[in-house]
């Protein structure tokens, strides 16, 4: 079943770097990943390429192929058509270590910046009672296993440099997200603290985290709106207003 | 890990092509712009043209006109008073247009549609932005964004207006009760409406996305289920009523404008 | 001279799995300055793979369930062969361990009442894993990584320096331990980036690296199991224990070829899923071994009302420990009643509404579906053995975890005593937690009365020697000798060993020996995968070596090891742990007696049980 398929790559550093053309054996069942190998066990074994699980769990075969970005490790060569040639470049967004490899610690530094978790005072380890049904949409968002393909495709950062300063990006929305969801998160501030800190108001909710997560956590619809409309609450919602005064009920 | 925000940024790979995709990711935003252009196009001609609005022999109001609030209008076709001067330049329902457009430009959805085609702020997914720097939605205008809790609060009563009509166009002029296409014309863009309106994330977060405890709440809880059921159909819900409105008003136009008659199952 | 960046620290960690985490969590909240050093990124060890939960006695769903229980499961499946003090020490702190991940931020499944959900696994009496959904791993890694996270927090609030007193140096590959007067130093490295080397003083090295089953062809571990922690002990003087056994989990993908080995979850099988052969029947039924047939389900009728109540009914064989499941597959596969593509089917489409797969087992259906194709709400999965988990580690002292060198510590998969000759599944992660919180504890404990250490600098200079030779060297590509490597031990020290396989194993691994020692790296240092597998090479090789060594000694079967030509159990050889060491280059294997169950853990079991594990003369000290 084995075939020779057209692959160009991306191989360089921070000091430049082209695509180059390899012709490489595809057999049945394989996964763009597997080609890389293939590569690093003939032509060029010191090919530069970060994975780990292969299995589409730990995140770390974040690159982009034909363009698009995606898990090499979780990208079928089937995908693709048998005279198609396939474009396998490091991801645009972070700095190259080098040829598929880049340095992805803008988000471990925005990770560092997200308030942690706040656990509720006084309440004994063993002793956190939580209903299934109010752990659910957090549980979403702690399926992300941080490939930071979002942070890449997002275009706040993408194609503007100058905004990671003030931008966090959409991996760390739904972290505040899922803090502000958590059913006992004794920090109140979340959602204002999204929209100050973190950059909120740069999404312009064109879904491209949401497209290319291959979790396929809802991250616009279930978290960034949500954390948006939860802003909005706070300071604009003249209904919730009057709502809180006649029923004075805490949610 | 080390700290790189204090240093200068460290080089990006140096790629030539703006984009690899080889993909027809320009199909999307196209598309978009052509429904979009000519939806307006078509609502813009037709809210001012102000006629062939209302069948008087059915009490069909077209959904452009309603509520029929100037002085211009077919008195019968003014169910909530007439206090608009006359004026080509002041649509007859100058007084929802406005808010149903602030509805829709506000909508999440339509916000993404239209950044990507119009804006092209990205165009498509990993396809470079147009611009030259970007502030999203942090600055004015683009932060009046966050009026769409308003705009829904106004659709809501909108959608109940257009109910209503719905409900009157039931009664002939003649004070019958009558039953046409028109009534299922008009009762299916009210549907389609309530359900876009309802799948509206502001909706969805107030009827229930707003809690921290679902679990206190079970009657919110199960109207958000249903909600989020809807929500994931808003995209779809929001091209549908554009095409019901569209139809809705086509329909009463012809019929008002005598191209066609209406086909009546009862009366 | 090669530039050298130098570190002083406390307590230096090596691995960011669940052991690494929660020990650098301990030694640092103990006020040590404290390094975390990991060859991947700093969340993506591989424990984010684990999938079906974490065991803990806390009895949310059963509340029958104990420490006592959990410690007679752990030592059952061992077959005996655990040292009874860790598998007391666990049963007894792993409900503490989890409970203490919630006050982190973790979201467990939930049970009716708002506690921790718990569901069944092989092996395990009652319903005892801790989850989320199948991806229990993620949580439990995520979980420490951002309780990390949340100390430098505290740290930058008081200090202004997110990294005062706990740094993460991640893609960073420790090559050497370095000791001073015998007792640990200081640890090695380099930086996969750059290819700088680092160089870590210290008083107190914790190895949590993880396994090594990158050195079979068939497995579900990652390329980080290369065995590193296990021959970076070996090499500072301390010793392996129980290494001939290695757990094939019994369901890894089988197809298509290139993800052969990626693990199906045992929650499969917990949640209802069932095995059968290509003739369409359900063998397990046929493979319950006398040891456990009283606990087991005789007819599929009874197995399946077990799911609604388990009080009255025996479990399904399905769900016998992972050796026995392993060696039916292969049985089964071998007799000719295997599928085309080598392997057994695994079939909960018919068993569990597909809404109820998708929402249970979600990580199951995608990697099904994305992989193979395959829907499993819809078709059966196509399943066979894999190499997954390596019993066998780092000899250590129970309580502290300690080894035989004085300030190196071990805990996690690269330990070992804890699982006997095989392992419960979920009973790993618990091991990650409760003994990688004491590692952190006594590392801590020890950094305080001994340290600052210093390290030799002709030692310094041989480490970075070593590190750079593959780059003189003239041998021959890497890959290709790791490939040899794990055809060896898949095809010759797998899951069914004989004496004559064994030892041709152990002639063919002098040889390939002799190449690795020439083996060569082209390319430079900064990023270089083929430097990174030189180096890693020679640590595959001298743990396959104890492997087979310890394979070819231990003339029973038993768990882990099973050998064709001494099929049976022998109580004689409960007794006798193999310990492996090295002298100078050449691997070195010596018996040693196993330390005998104290009597008030002899009593917690019936002693017509324990006749079938141990000599009569042992049972002696048994009160009933
Ligand atoms: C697919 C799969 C599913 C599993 N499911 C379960 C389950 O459901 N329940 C369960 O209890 N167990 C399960 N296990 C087993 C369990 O996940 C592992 O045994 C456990 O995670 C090992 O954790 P650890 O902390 O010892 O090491 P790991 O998490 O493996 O971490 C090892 C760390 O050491 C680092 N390292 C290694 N060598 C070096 C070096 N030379 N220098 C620097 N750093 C180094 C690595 O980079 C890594 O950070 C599963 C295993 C697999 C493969
Ligand atoms: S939706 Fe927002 S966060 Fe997501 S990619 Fe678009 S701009 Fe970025
Ligand atoms: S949210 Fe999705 S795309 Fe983003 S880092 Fe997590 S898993 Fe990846
Ligand atoms: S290698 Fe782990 S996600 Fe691809
Ligand atoms: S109407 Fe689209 S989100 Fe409100």
């Amino acid at each position: 079943m084995a075939s020779k398929r057209q692959f160009r790559v991306w191989r360089g550093d921070e000091n430049g770097g082209d695509l180059q053309d390899f012709a490489v054996e595809v057999n049945e069942g394989e996964v763009v990943l597997d080609i890389v190998h293939r590569l690093q066990a003939t032509e060029t074994p010191d090919l530069a390429v970060r994975w780990n699980c292969k299995a589409g769990k730990c995140g770390s075969c974040s690159m982009e192929i034909n363009g698009m970005p995606k898990l090499a490790c979780m990208t079928r060569m089937s995908s693709f058509a048998e005279d198609e040639t396939i474009t396998i470049t490091p991801l645009r967004t972070f700095p190259v270590m080098r040829d598929l490899v880049t340095d992805v610690s803008f988000n471990y530094e925005k990770a560092r910046e997200t308030p942690s978790f706040a656990p509720p005072a006084g309440v004994a380890p063993g002793d956190y009672r939580m209903q299934q049904v109010d752990v659910e949409r957090s549980q979403e968002f702690r399926k992300c296993i941080e490939c930071f393909l979002c942070q890449n495709t997002c275009h706040v950062v993408r194609d503007h440099e100058e905004n990671k300063e003030a931008f966090s990006g959409p991996r760390f929305f739904i972290r505040a997200a899922e803090l502000d969801m958590h059913p006992l998160d004794a920090k109140t501030d979340r959602k204002e603290y999204a929209q100050a800190e973190q950059g909120l108001g740069f999404c312009n909710i064109t879904k491209c985290c949401t497209e290319v997560c291959p979790e396929h956590i809802k991250i616009t619809d279930n978290a960034i709106i949500p954390m948006k409309e939860r802003v909005v609450d706070r300071r604009y919602d003249p209904i919730v207003w009057l709502g809180s005064k006649i029923f004075r009920r805490t949610s | 890990m080390t700290n790189t925000a204090t240093q200068p940024p460290r080089p990006r790979a140096a790629i030539a092509a703006k984009t690899l995709r080889t993909d027809r990711w320009w199909l999307a935003p196209l598309l978009t712009v052509l429904g979009l252009g000519a939806w307006v196009t078509y609502a813009t001609v037709r809210v001012f043209l102000q006629n062939n609005y209302w069948v008087e022999k059915y009490h069909y109001l077209t959904p452009f006109y309603s509520p029929c609030v100037s002085k211009g209008c077919d008195p019968h076709a003014a169910h909530f008073g007439q206090f608009l001067p006359d004026s080509p330049l002041i649509p007859y329902a100058a007084l929802s247009l406005p808010f149903l457009l602030l509805f829709r430009l506000t909508c999440y959805y339509y916000r993404k549609a239209y950044y990507r085609s119009f804006w092209m702020s990205p165009p498509a997914c990993a396809v470079p932005d147009g611009h030259k720097t970007y502030g999203g939605e942090t600055r004015f205008p683009l932060i009046f964004q966050n009026a769409h809790r308003y705009a829904f609060y106004a659709a809501v009563v909108i959608s109940l207006i257009n109910t209503w009509d719905a409900f009157l166009a039931h009664e002939k002029a003649d004070g019958a009760f009558g039953f046409g296409l028109g009534n299922v014309v008009l009762w299916v863009n009210v549907i389609m409406l309530w359900a876009y309106t309802a799948s509206c994330h502001s909706c969805r977060h107030i009827v229930g996305g707003r809690l921290k405890h679902f679990s206190k709440h079970p009657v919110r809880y199960k109207l958000w289920g249903w909600v989020s059921v809807l929500n994931g159909k808003h995209m779809q819900l929001a091209w549908i009523t554009l095409a019901t409105l569209a139809i809705t008003d086509f329909y009463v136009m012809a019929v008002a404008a005598g191209w066609i008659n209406d086909l009546r199952f009862v009366g | 001279m090669t530039e050298l960046q130098r570190f002083q620290y406390d307590v230096v960690v090596i691995g960011a799995g669940g052991a690494g985490l929660r020990a650098a969590i301990e030694a640092r909240m103990a006020g040590k300055k404290t390094a975390i050093i990991s060859k991947s990124l700093f969340g993506k060890a591989h424990t984010v793979m684990a999938e079906g939960g974490a065991a803990a006695a806390m009895g949310n769903v059963n509340s029958n369930d104990n420490w006592q229980v959990h410690f007679r499961d752990t030592m059952r499946g061992g077959k005996f062969l655990n040292h009874f003090r860790m598998a007391e020490l666990h049963a007894k702190e792993a409900p503490e361990r989890i409970w203490e991940l919630e006050t982190y931020g973790a979201l467990f499944d939930r049970t009716a009442d708002g506690k921790i959900s718990q569901r069944n696994f092989g092996g395990h009496e009652y319903p005892r894993l801790a989850h989320v959904g199948d991806r229990t791993g993620l949580e439990l890694i995520r979980t420490l990584q951002q309780k990390i996270v949340s100390l430098q927090q505290e740290d930058f609030a008081a200090t202004g320096d997110y990294e005062a007193n706990l740094r993460v140096f991640h893609e960073t590959t420790i090559t050497e331990l370095l000791l001073t007067d015998g007792k640990i130093a200081g640890a090695f490295g380099y930086v996969r980036e750059s290819g700088e080397f680092l160089l870590f003083e210290t008083p107190a090295v914790v190895l949590a690296t993880g396994g090594i089953g990158k050195s079979y062809k068939v497995t579900s571990n990652s390329w980080e199991y290369t065995g590193d922690g296990h021959a970076l002990a070996l090499r500072a003087g301390a010793t392996l224990v129980n290494m001939e056994f290695l757990q094939f989990h019994p369901t890894g993908m089988v197809w298509p070829p290139s993800v052969k080995g990626i693990l199906v979850t045992e929650s499969v099988r917990g949640d209802g899923g069932i095995l059968k052969n290509s003739e369409g029947k359900r063998f397990m039924f046929d493979y319950v071994p006398d040891v456990f047939r009283e606990k087991y389900a005789e007819t599929p009728e009874e197995a399946d009302r077990w799911y609604k109540d388990a009080d009255n009914n025996r479990r399904p064989p399905e769900l016998l420990p992972r050796d026995e499941v392993a060696r039916a597959i292969n049985s089964e596969v071998k007799a000719g009643r295997g599928t085309k593509a080598g392997g057994v089917y695994l079939d909960i489409a018919s068993r569990l509404p597909a809404e109820e797969i998708r929402k249970r087992l979600p990580s199951m259906y995608h990697q099904f579906k994305e992989l193979a194709d395959v829907d499993i709400t819809a078709e059966p999965m196509e399943v066979g053995p894999t190499c997954h988990y390596v019993m066998g580690g780092v000899e250590v002292d129970p309580d502290s975890t300690q080894s035989r060198v004085p300030g190196l510590f071990a805990a996690g998969e690269v330990s070992g005593g804890m699982h006997g000759s095989n392992r419960l599944g979920g009973n790993s992660l618990s091991d990650l937690l409760v003994f990688g919180k004491r590692a952190g504890e006594h590392a801590a404990a020890y950094a305080d009365s001994n340290g600052p250490s210093t390290v030799a600098q002709s030692d310094v200079d041989a480490a970075i020697a070593g590190a750079l030779a593959p780059f003189t060297n003239d041998g021959e590509n890497p890959y290709a000798l790791q490939h040899e490597l794990q055809l060896v031990m898949n095809d010759l020290v797998g899951i069914i060993r004989t004496e004559a396989e064994l030892a041709e194993a152990i002639t063919r691994l002098a040889a390939i020996r002799e190449r690795v020692s020439r083996v060569q790296a082209t390319g430079g240092r900064r990023y270089n995968p083929g430097w990174h597998l030189a180096l890693d090479l020679r640590n595959m090789l001298v743990v396959s070596e104890c492997t087979a060594m310890a394979a070819l000694e231990r003339k029973e079967s038993r768990g882990g090891h099973t050998r064709e030509d001494h099929p049976e159990m022998a109580a004689e050889w409960r007794k006798v742990n193999l310990i492996c060491g090295l002298d100078g280059e050449k691997v070195t294997l010596n018996p040693q007696p196993l330390p005998p169950l104290p009597p008030e853990l002899l009593n917690l079991f019936e002693k017509s049980e324990l006749k079938k594990y141990m000599t009569a003369q042992e049972l002696e000290g048994h009160g009933g």
